[in-house]
């Protein structure tokens, strides 16, 4: 037996862990761990995967100018270009909050979802943190999609310049969202409860 | 777990309550990578298949191109984008690797064209002009081929033709390129209806073909009996007509072109099918001379000089050209053994016989060709040079009839048919001449100056002896002269003296005239009253009137 507090109006229940209840007062279902935390996270970090690679190979944005003459950039050839055009810094930027931060949350998030399921009991504290700071960052790789819808809706001078989203945006945005629901879904005490199985 | 916190007072935690068993949808959360992976394959598929074919184009200059940013344009539809820009494997060329639209799948097989757009004029036009805005691109002509490839050589100039115009190509062969360039108009009575395709020596440098496109619907007006010329320039003529100006149009006269036509009186034929070969003339009048297609060779054998007879000379029977000279040259004459010009002929029988429409305009057959001949000859047909300019000396060959030149036979084992040739014309007349002066040459000139030698000296002495009378004369018979003069003088003075003022003589001479004039005034009187009184002849004068 035990407490479980209801997530919805904060009522402490009584009643055991291992069985599926209600909330006493507001019947919201209560539980002690996210719900198949594990799947549901492994589920959109394969997904996250899979769209990760169109993301970056295909084209971003496509810029029209004057005379027809059209070019598609991916995010890592934009990137390059500003480089090569002396906008270092921007490009350092970019390449930071467009390739290296999603790349980096698939991985942590992968290497927490392995570590649960080998039941690994060091540095607990640590990888906690490193799942907060997944978490808290996620919203903030979305900035090439911002810029990118700012640029559409701002540029269009036909015939002059214009501005389009390729295709890799709506991977790229998808893929996104896919790596924040995985880390949401993702739940840290499952850390714990591994280690502890295992020790036990 | 091991310390619990205190629970709120006087108050039980409730039970929670037991949950429905409830369907479990968890499962579904693996629809989201499989999502995903659709999704996600579905961008990749969709980018390969919207890549379209890579093709490599070899250009001998990249200028204006840009990778990146050059289109591949067809009929002004970007079908792709140029991706690269290189130099060849020997560094002669440049390869361009362009990405095409997966539209321009169909378009590009084994006999298509590409080339550069760039802003260009030629031949009157201007091409290109927007591409001084937009930057070159690389244009396309399909080929009809249905193999597929994907290396290219580029084209340096763009094709005048572009494979989708209706209409048919010809070849023209001509002796030289004369003013007509690649893009070249093509005349029908005045009409554009063409272009000149390609113009380039024979492999063997003996001429220029030209490949000249129709379009339709004009092609069928090109038939077999159609002749084409070179219409360039302006072709000025005076003749008894007038001044004669003739040009196709302005255009051509600075830029060159062709014309066709089927010559007036001449049957145009069957349709030509395309490719056929056409010879193009100099100029309208030849290529409409040329419709005679039926020559019959002869040869000349003179013996005077040709000089001034040129292939190409007209020959012509009592002032109506029939032919022309074909070629001049010299042959060994083993008989006189001697070396003689030798003058070919081409005559057009047709011409001879082109207003006597019912009769047989050809003599085909080369018996009775010679059999005809014979006969013409027999009547005295002869050849002849004559002048036809007196100043540059240019001659032309006469065919007339000489009815008292000595016999001839037209040798029938000749291959060209000879026409015996008599000499006259300024010829003849240069002949005579030559005889005047050999028989100025033939005066014994030397004999002549020698007795003139002689008539000079005797005159020398003639001269002499007359100096010697000379002084004779003024030695002896001067002096007698003078005493002759003296006498006379003095005879003239008494005459002189005879007739002065108060000479005895000269009074005489005042009465006797002083007598005269009485007389004469007594007759005057006489002559009044016999006026007055006629009738005093016969009555005698009246009485009151003597008072």
């Amino acid at each position: 037996m035990g407490w479980v507090a209801c997530r919805v109006c904060g009522q402490l229940n009584r009643g055991r862990a291992d069985a599926r209840a209600c909330c006493a007062r507001c019947g919201s279902e209560l539980r002690l761990r996210k719900p198949e935390a594990m799947a549901r996270t492994i589920a959109f970090l394969a997904a996250a995967y899979v769209l990760y690679l169109p993301a970056n190979l295909l084209p971003i944005l496509e810029t029209g100018e004057l005379g027809g003459a059209k070019a598609a950039d991916t995010i890592l050839s934009g990137a390059l270009k500003l480089w090569h055009g002396g906008w270092w810094p921007l490009a350092i930027v970019i390449l930071i909050a467009s390739i290296v931060i999603p790349f980096a949350k698939l991985v942590v998030l992968t290497w927490l979802v392995v570590s649960v399921r080998r039941g690994t009991a060091t540095r607990l504290r640590g990888r906690t943190r490193l799942y907060r700071l997944v978490d808290t960052i996620g919203k903030w790789s979305m900035v090439d999609i911002y810029v990118g819808a700012l640029l559409v809706g701002l540029v269009q001078f036909e015939p002059l310049a214009t501005v389009s989203p390729g295709p890799a945006a709506i991977a790229f945005g998808a893929g996104v969202v896919l790596t924040m629901l995985a880390s949401h879904s993702f739940d840290p005490r499952l850390l714990w409860d591994a280690a502890g199985a295992r020790r036990g | 777990m091991a310390e619990r916190p205190e629970l709120p007072e006087g108050r039980e935690l409730p039970e929670a309550r037991p949950a429905a068993h409830r369907l479990r949808w968890g499962f579904l959360v693996w629809v989201v990578p499989v999502v995903a992976l659709v999704v996600g394959a579905w961008l990749g598929i969709e980018s390969l298949l919207n890549r379209g074919p890579t093709i490599s184009v070899t250009f001998k200059t990249a200028s204006g191109l840009e990778p990146g940013k050059t289109k591949v344009k067809y009929k002004d539809v970007d079908i792709g984008t140029v991706r690269s820009i290189g130099l060849s494997d020997d560094h002669r060329d440049v390869v361009v690797t362009a990405e095409l639209t997966p539209q321009a799948r169909g378009l590009i097989v084994e006999d298509t064209r590409f080339w550069v757009v760039r802003p260009r004029i030629t031949g009157g036009q201007a091409f290109g002009l927007g591409t001084l805005l937009s930057g070159a691109y690389i244009a396309l002509d399909p080929g009809k081929s249905k193999a597929g490839r994907r290396e290219f050589t580029g084209l340096e100039n763009p094709p005048v033709v572009l494979s989708d115009v209706p209409g048919r190509q010809f070849i023209l062969r001509a002796e030289d390129l004369g003013s007509i360039d690649i893009g070249s108009p093509v005349y029908y009575r005045h009409v554009r209806v063409g272009q000149v395709v390609s113009a380039e020596l024979d492999a063997k440098g003996q001429g220029v073909t030209f490949v000249v496109f129709v379009n339709a619907p004009y092609d069928r007006y090109v038939t077999s009996g159609t002749r084409f010329w070179n219409a360039s320039g302006i072709d000025a003529s005076f003749g008894a007509g007038g001044f004669k100006l003739e040009t196709e149009s302005l255009a051509s006269v600075v830029i060159g072109g062709v014309a066709f036509q089927v010559p007036p009186d001449s049957d145009p034929g069957q349709v030509a099918p395309p490719e056929a070969v056409f010879v193009l003339h100099k100029d309208r009048d030849t290529a409409f001379k040329q419709a005679v297609t039926i020559r019959d060779v002869y040869v000349l054998r003179f013996r005077q000089s040709v000089h001034g007879l040129v292939g190409g000379a007209p020959v012509d029977f009592r002032g109506v050209p029939v032919g022309e000279v074909a070629s001049v040259g010299l042959e060994w004459d083993a008989r006189h053994r001697e070396i003689r010009p030798v003058v070919e002929i081409n005559v057009y029988p047709q011409r001879i016989t082109a207003r006597l429409r019912k009769r047989a305009a050809t003599v085909e057959n080369d018996v009775v060709r010679a059999r005809v001949l014979q006969r013409m000859i027999d009547h005295g047909l002869r050849a002849q040079l004559k002048t036809g300019n007196l100043i540059t000396g240019q001659l032309y060959v006469s065919l007339d009839f000489f009815p008292n030149e000595p016999k001839a036979r037209v040798d029938l084992a000749q291959a060209p048919l000879e026409i015996p040739t008599a000499s006259g014309g300024f010829t003849e007349l240069q002949s005579s001449l030559e005889n005047v002066v050999k028989k100025i040459e033939k005066l014994p000139l030397d004999e002549m100056g020698a007795d003139l030698k002689n008539i000079t000296a005797s005159l020398d002495v003639t001269l002499r002896n007359l100096n010697a009378l000379v002084e004779r004369v003024d030695s002896e018979i001067a002096p007698e002269l003078k005493q002759t003069l003296e006498s006379a003088r003095g005879a003239l003075g008494e005459a002189q003296g005879a007739l002065s003022q108060d000479a005895p003589l000269q009074g005489d001479l005042h009465g006797t005239l002083r007598d005269v004039g009485r007389a004469a005034e007594a007759i005057r009187n006489l002559a009044d009253y016999l006026e007055r009184h006629p009738e005093s002849l016969l009555r005698g004068r009246r009485e009151e009137e003597t008072r």
